[in-house]
């Protein structure tokens, strides 16, 4: 292992010095055009025709009419007769498959669901004619909250899901009850809010028929191409032949733009029938109402602990409110069945029970994002863990030591197999970091006069780069999993890798362009990754779940494995050598230990236009694809928050964030460190600030990035960052994924810091975001401090 | 609806003669009828900052101005900010310190960044941060923006102009 700390200077990645490309801060490759303005994205596109739509304006009811003003061009569910509803299926826990119409057919079910789309020659006329759009609806009572969704006559969603669950999962371990007997019991119950990933750019998509080809092009800020693409033909009932997705500049994802949003369906409809090209982009207050929410989970956990602090026995219910409709690929089910999955955590624990529910309700559909249920399972595991300390009589960092996971591989009590990591390592480095026995001191000091500062600590796995087996167990009509690259290289030497994945601010091209580098001997500059054009490149599952440098860089270093085999044995027949003392480095291939050589290029050249001199015992050309489908590997970190909370006003303010954190081997430090940072910077945001907020009758309250807080700069403050690289044999670039776990840990370590800075008063809180009326209202139930405002506000 | 004004936009020196309705947002003027599509639109109620650019020097939302407003002022938007094949030292700092992900609020933070660093160059950080906070990036956590703009500070004033 070793450590480093802080990416080291970025360089330009355009010098062929030989030496290994992985492990430095090459600038990206991504970043010229879009610092110069000349990023495509495809609200960029121009079209002849624009769509609205609209949206029901209330949560739940019967459409009795729908009135359209004179002349306007105006498609809704009767049109789209022939259009199959949006169904992804999956084969286990009983889940209920429930079909959304892309256009709502006889009922609304959120504030928000697309009715009718509207046609005209610009957005701003598309706009006014659907403001005139009269929809006629019989209202009905709505269900809102996931808990009074699951009582005894409460209002149905979908006639098919009996009590609004569409999913619903137990576990529990021989001898569970044996092994809690007779322990000290701690429980705690933690809730996250509704929050929304929020990209910067809002959705967006372009369709234009090709009266050629008769082929349809979808652009669209889509972080699947491939998979839209198989989801589109067949609800439209096209062959995928005759249509391309293409993902442009996308704006940001974070898992929102993972799932199929309805509105393209229609988009491609309406390219086929108009026979043009049509374009819609959604405004932010469409963003906040019908683009996927997320979070919105509640979890209940009981710990059993023997005498010496072991967790010797977990229990745990789980309750996801996945909205109205369930999201394609993953279905709405993916929260609480990863929760079911991955609640033990870093923790070793052999005795686990846990039930876990999906339910439905008139929200807006849930679907994944950024680290999906895991910062709420992390919030649970690290709230338990410091009640545990406290009711124990324990240090938060000791009752850690104590029940972190340390041999390697270890198989949890739910059969995930944790390879090689350094859960308890990063802690001790985390801890000392912050230089704990330091801040207990500043802590005291400044208690006396009035300032309460916390100190939270968060330890976590991150899962990723999970290939086809863990899909599978999920049992999930689509099993995703594998990537492919598929590499050329040219005459003139230079290579193409058409990958399935699709970053979208993950800096693959240069990542991806680093790896290939190193195995065959080329600088990261003569290396062009293409992504996100199905035209262009091979079948794939697009960039999720922080899998793509671990999957799609696993293909990367397979397919140029093979690319150097070729190149070595090319020139093995130019230098008279055996092919296996060949070594390309430096744009150069020579035959190790003298100073005979052939330029890369010479050999591309030869490969394509000279095959004559390799006798016919040489195939012409350099391409090689290559698929990789890895078992899937665990990233781990502990982050660290230090807060100071107002009392008087509820406010917390993060100072100070540290990361200790291990993804194996850094490809590229300076973007593994920006990952980190936007990460963690969601999760203090998803902590103190963020909420969707909805009134009982299902309207929403947050519809401008006004009343919705993403945090600003002055909100995040330094984050230090501390990186170990354990080698695991589970990723063949021994890199592990690190796209979700800032937001993972970050809102565990916020809320733990806020409870210590308020334990003085008696006082918890257990919920996100912890707003300063939360934090209030926690401060004024314990009833320990004189409240000379008097505000008893209550929670919202 | 109709009811289109004709204007002219200067735009990085450039001349848009342009027919607008009133209510046309200088945004979307720069972006569809300028064909300047380096100018980005988050929120179009003026929070997220993505659409700013120069307005007589001063950084503006754009998306919380009508395009005839703008009229006979100069208007610099991030496609200007390059000297021909020459970064400007806040597109230079923004890709040396990974000041960027996405790329899609960029735009908005350097045409920021630079309306305030031409008026105050010698800005202090707490006040720079206050800047900054006027616009939103969700992809970098703020840390290598805030880097970058300090490097591209310290050199703009160590070879002004």
């Amino acid at each position: 292992m070793t450590i480093t700390r802080d990416p080291r200077t970025p360089e330009a990645g355009t010098r062929g010095s030989g030496s290994a490309w992985v492990g430095r801060s090459i600038r990206r490759v991504e970043d010229p055009a879009l610092v110069a303005g000349r990023g495509r994205f495809t609200a960029d596109l121009a079209a002849v025709h624009w769509v609205r739509f609209v949206r029901s304006q209330v949560a739940a009811g019967r459409i009795e009419a729908i009135r359209r003003p004179a002349g306007a061009h105006v498609v809704t569910s009767a049109e789209l007769a022939g259009v199959k509803p949006i169904n992804p299926m999956l084969h286990r826990f009983g889940y209920v498959p429930i079909g959304q119409p892309v256009l709502a057919r006889g009922e609304v079910r959120f504030v928000g669901e697309p009715i009718a789309a509207v046609v005209a020659a610009s957005a701003g006329e598309a706009e006014d004619l659907a403001d005139e759009v009269v929809v006629e609806i019989t209202e009905t009572p709505p269900v809102i909250d996931a808990r009074q969704a699951l009582a005894a006559g409460a209002p149905q969603v979908h006639a098919s899901a009996a009590g609004n669950v569409i999913v619903s999962a137990e576990l529990e371990t021989p001898g569970f009850a044996a092994a809690r007997e007779g322990r000290r019991l701690v429980s705690v119950e933690v809730r996250s809010r509704r929050q929304s990933a929020l990209p910067l750019e809002p959705r967006a998509g372009h369709a234009a028929f090709d009266p050629a080809s008769g082929r349809i092009t979808l652009t669209c800020s889509t972080q699947m191409p491939h998979l839209m693409r198989t989801a589109i033909a067949d609800l439209l009932g096209m062959r995928e032949q005759d249509l391309r997705v293409v993902a442009p500049d996308v704006g940001g994802g974070f898992g929102q733009k993972m799932s199929l949003a309805p509105e393209y369906v229609v988009l491609v409809w309406l390219a086929r029938e108009l026979a043009g090209s049509v374009a819609w982009t959604e405004d932010r207050r469409e963003n906040l109402i019908a683009s996927f929410h997320s979070r919105d989970q509640c979890i209940r956990l009981e710990g059993a602990f023997d005498a010496d602090a072991r967790l010797v026995a977990l229990s745990a219910d789980v309750t996801a409110n996945i909205g109205a409709y369930s999201c394609f690929p993953t279905t709405g089910a993916v929260e609480p069945l990863m929760a079911l999955a991955e609640l033990p955590g870093p923790y070793d624990v052999r005795a686990y029970r846990c039930v876990a529910r999906g339910v439905l309700t008139h929200t807006c559909p849930m679907a994944p994002y950024r680290g999906v249920a895991r910062p709420v399972i992390t919030l649970a595991t690290e709230r338990l863990m410091d009640r545990a300390a406290a009711a124990l009589g324990l240090d938060p960092v000791e009752i850690r030591r104590r029940n972190l996971i340390d041999t390697f591989p270890y198989v949890s009590a739910t059969g995930l197999t944790f390879d090689e990591a350094s859960y308890r390592q990063t802690m001790e480095i985390a801890v000392a970091a912050v230089d704990l026995p330091a801040f207990r001191r500043r802590q005291t000091a400044a208690r006396r006069h009035g300032q309460f500062l916390g100190i939270g600590f968060a330890t976590f796995s991150e899962r990723t780069g999970y290939g086809t087996p863990a899909f599978a167990a999920r049992g999930m009509e689509i099993t995703l999993g594998w990537e492919t690259v598929e590499l050329t290289m040219d005459p003139s030497g230079y290579v193409e890798a058409r990958i399935g994945a699709s970053p979208h601010g993950q800096g693959l091209r240069t990542t991806l362009a680093q790896i290939i580098a190193d195995e065959i001997g080329i600088a990261p500059g003569q290396i062009k990754v293409v992504h996100g054009d199905t035209d262009r490149t091979p079948y794939g599952f697009g960039t999720f779940a922080s899998r793509s440098l671990v999957i799609a860089g696993g293909a990367s270093l397979l397919a140029a494995r093979k690319v150097r085999a070729k190149l070595v044995l090319l020139a093995g027949h130019l230098l008279e050598a055996a092919a296996g003392d060949i070594v390309l480095a430096g744009g150069v291939a020579t035959v190790a230990g003298t100073d005979r050589s052939v330029p890369i290029e010479t050999l591309a050249r030869a490969a394509y236009h000279q095959i004559q001199r390799f006798k016919g015992e040489i195939e012409p050309g350099i391409s090689a694809s290559a698929t990789y489908d890895p078992p899937g590997t665990f990233s781990n970190a502990c982050h660290v928050a230090i807060v100071e909370v107002d009392v008087e006003t509820g406010a917390a303010a993060v100072e100070r964030f540290v990361v200790a954190e291990d993804a194996g081997r850094i490809i590229n430090p300076m973007i593994v460190d920006g990952q980190i940072h936007g990460g963690v910077a969601q999760g203090i945001g998803n902590a103190l600030l963020e909420e969707i907020v909805y009134d009982d009758s299902g309207n929403i309250r947050t519809t401008t990035l006004a009343d919705y807080l993403p945090p600003t700069c002055r909100e995040i403050p330094p984050i230090e960052i501390h990186h170990l690289e354990t080698s695991s044999d589970a990723s063949v670039t021994r890199a592990k994924g690190v796209g979700e776990g800032g937001a993972i840990g970050a809102p565990a370590a916020v809320i733990n810091a806020i409870n210590d800075a308020i334990s003085p008063f008696g006082a918890a809180i257990d919920e996100m975001p912890a707003t300063p009326q939360r934090i209030r209202a926690a401060l004024h139930a314990a009833d320990k401090m004189r409240d000379p405002m008097e505000s008893g506000q209550e929670d919202a | 609806m109709n009811d289109r004004t004709e204007i002219t936009l200067t735009i990085n020196g450039r001349a848009h003669r342009i027919r607008v309705e009133p209510r046309r947002t200088l945004a979307d003027a720069i972006r569809d009828d300028c064909g300047q599509t380096g100018t980005h639109l988050g929120c179009e109620h003026g929070v997220c900052g993505a659409c700013t650019v120069l307005v007589d020097g001063e950084p503006v939302r754009s998306c919380l101005m009508f395009a005839v407003q703008a009229q006979g002022k100069p208007i610099r938007t991030v496609e200007g900010l390059a000297s021909g094949d020459q970064f400007h030292p806040l597109q230079r700092a923004f890709m040396e310190h990974h000041g960027l992900q996405c790329g899609f609020c960029t735009p908005g933070f350097l045409m920021l960044a630079t309306g305030v660093l031409e008026r105050e160059p010698d800005i202090s950080d707490a006040d720079l941060i206050d800047v900054l906070a006027s616009n939103l990036c969700r992809c970098t956590g703020y840390q290598n923006i805030v880097k970058a703009v300090r490097a591209a500070a310290a050199e703009m004033r160590q070879s002004p102009g």
